[in-house]
């Protein structure tokens, strides 16, 4: 069903067979996922849905190279990235992944335009073409006029957005958000939805969406439904 | 590298005032280093200055037991001695007892052969030797007191009474010597022993010690024994030196002040270490999250162990520096106020260069842990407990 779904949207980026994860609580080992199996599509805005201790954010964390599965296979733009190792991944990372996360986590020394410039600090760029990528980057989210300020003199909002031009500075193939929406009122909220949104459809990124809220979920083309570590739904949607 | 760059100072100037007691203590420690390194150098200058070719013949009891004016002869006589000159403690000081200098009657025209080191203007030698009160002066001296030649200069004895029991002395500038160098004493003067032996109430022909200037530097120790032998069963026995060595000997009367002051450093930079360790450790542990976020976007561990090791060595190398510069002034401070009692206090190059050396390796100490740490990170769990 899944490669159905993939061949239909188009070519998947993302292709996760039988991925099992454990964890380790003091003595006890806990499995988080149970051989789970995920593709999502090139272009795809994705919903990953579940309650809390799901393993929605471990899948997350699986398929944005942060962790690596105890068995199966993890694919994201034609790379195996579960049989890299941690400098692999950054690298991998750096180049290929964008992440939004629920809290922003941007650097507080930092101003907007310096926060969004980081990413590019790994890349060969003068610090001229950094600061227009950034600029950009900036116009997108609709945040230019912000660019001098610190994230402590900017809104909920107004941070995340700063977070999504980090996470889209680089042009990487593939957004994932967790609850990116989870820290901030309802308007807000739809604000932020909008652009990631935007991004999908005018930008063509594809987006997967760690979130509880089914409002959230019904912006998405796709909703995948996480519960006790295995896929439950994946059925198109929005 | 600006945005790294902007990242290492933004970070240090998150908690100020915290960076700055860091930077207090790390400059304290620093000023401190530097004023123990001059007094320690302060009290080995004499054994830098040594002479090669030199050997300081004393006493075999005591430093202050005085030697027959008649061994100088006998020590001029013996084969590879080129000079010998003998020199004696005059307790000497302007005006005021704490105003003390080094005053030494001797045959004046000996000094430049044993003191090659020292120049005297030409026509100023003549004068010199011409009078009997005449006084040789170190330039250095010269600047302190505002003394010119020509100076008529009352100068007081502590421990030579003359035969009227004044222990006030007439003595007139008439020779201002420089010290090639500048390692050379310039805080000493010279007068004319005969005036000197004359005039004393007490202690006559007698002289403090013999500084003996060698053909060949190799042949030191053989002429030394071959000194004290031909003294040895006399009642007055001598034991004789290289310069350097009696130098070392005459500081370690002070005791070990360099092992002193190793230990009060060692003392110092541990106590520093635990602080500026601490507070580096801590930190980094309040970023963790930050840390993690950055590992998230692709930066590598030896980029985040490049990180806060630049923190900690910005710390410690600003710090390292303005303490030295500090402790350099103050040195320079106190070598003008000092310099009757400490004329070798300055700050040394290489007690520059060790304290830079210092700085750097506490930078690369204290980050270390918090380094490693940084690098070490797992960024699942670090992000979990956000």
């Amino acid at each position: 069903m899944n490669e159905a779904h993939a061949s239909a949207a188009g070519q998947a980026i993302v292709r996760v067979a039988g991925v099992t994860k454990q964890y380790r609580k003091g003595r006890q080992s806990v499995e988080v996922l149970h051989g789970v199996d995920l593709d999502i599509a090139d272009g795809e805005f994705c919903a990953l849905m579940g309650p809390s201790g799901s393993g929605k954010t471990t899948l997350l964390n699986l398929i944005g190279g942060l962790d690596q599965p105890d068995r199966g296979e993890i694919d994201v733009a034609g790379q195996r990235i579960d049989r890299m190792s941690s400098r692999e991944l950054a690298r991998w990372r750096a180049a290929h992944v964008g992440f939004i996360f629920q809290f922003y986590n941007l650097m507080p020394v930092l101003t907007a335009q310096r926060n969004v410039e980081l990413p590019l600090l790994l890349k060969r760029m003068s610090a001229r073409e950094r600061r227009e990528r950034a600029r950009l980057a900036l116009e997108i989210v609709g945040l230019a006029d912000r660019a001098g300020h610190r994230p402590g003199e900017l809104s909920g909002g107004q941070q995340q957005r700063v977070a999504i031009a980090r996470a889209i500075v680089s042009d990487p193939s593939l957004l994932l958000a967790d609850e990116p929406t989870g820290d901030l009122d309802r308007d807000t909220a739809n604000e932020i939805l909008d652009l990631l949104q935007t991004l999908n459809q005018r930008h063509g990124k594809t987006i997967l969406m760690v979130t509880h809220d089914a409002a959230a979920a019904e912006r998405a083309s796709r909703q995948v439904q996480l519960d006790k570590g295995r896929i439950l739904d994946a059925s198109g949607a929005g | 590298m600006g945005g790294m760059l902007q990242m290492v100072l933004g970070n240090l100037m998150r908690k100020k005032l915290r960076t700055l007691f860091t930077l207090a203590s790390v400059i304290i420690a620093f000023v401190l280093f530097a004023l123990l390194g001059g007094l320690s150098r302060a009290f080995t200058a004499g054994v830098e200055l040594a002479g090669a070719d030199r050997l300081v013949t004393q006493h075999k009891v005591s430093f202050i037991q005085p030697l027959p004016l008649s061994y100088v002869q006998r020590i001029r006589g013996l084969d590879g001695v080129r000079s010998a000159g003998h020199y004696t403690w005059f307790g000497a000081y302007f005006q005021d007892p704490r105003q003390q200098f080094a005053l030494f009657p001797t045959e004046l025209e000996q000094v430049a052969e044993i003191y090659p080191e020292y120049t005297v203007p030409d026509g100023q030698l003549e004068g010199l030797l011409a009078d009997r009160t005449g006084l040789m002066i170190g330039k250095a001296m010269a600047e302190q007191y505002g003394w010119k030649v020509g100076d008529r200069v009352p100068i007081f004895s502590s421990i030579y009474p003359k035969q009227d029991g004044s222990y006030s002395w007439e003595f007139t500038i008439q020779a201002i010597f420089t010290g090639t160098g500048n390692e050379a004493d310039e805080m000493q003067a010279f007068a004319d022993y005969d005036y000197f032996n004359e005039s004393r109430r007490f202690g006559r022909d007698s002289v403090g010690w013999i500084v003996t200037r060698i053909e060949r530097p190799e042949e030191a120790d053989a002429i030394a024994v071959e000194i004290d032998t031909r003294f040895a069963n006399s009642p007055t026995e001598t034991k004789s030196s290289t310069e350097a060595g009696w130098a070392a000997g005459f500081a370690a009367q002070f005791g070990n002040i360099g092992l002193i002051v190793q230990l009060v450093m060692a003392c110092v930079f541990f106590t520093l270490l635990l602080i500026t360790g601490n507070t580096m450790a801590q930190a980094v542990r309040e970023r963790t999250p930050e840390l993690a976020v950055m590992k998230t976007l692709g930066f590598g561990d030896g980029r985040l162990v490049a990180m806060v090791l630049a923190e900690s060595l910005t710390v410690a190398l600003i710090g390292g520096v303005i303490g030295l510069l500090l402790g350099t002034l103050f040195v320079q401070g106190a070598a003008v106020a000092l310099s009757q009692f400490f004329p070798g206090l300055a700050m040394s190059a290489a007690t520059l260069g060790w304290g830079l050396a210092f700085a750097l390796a506490l930078g690369l100490v204290t980050g270390a842990w918090p380094a490693w740490r940084a690098g070490r990170l797992n960024v699942v769990t670090a992000l979990a407990r956000r």
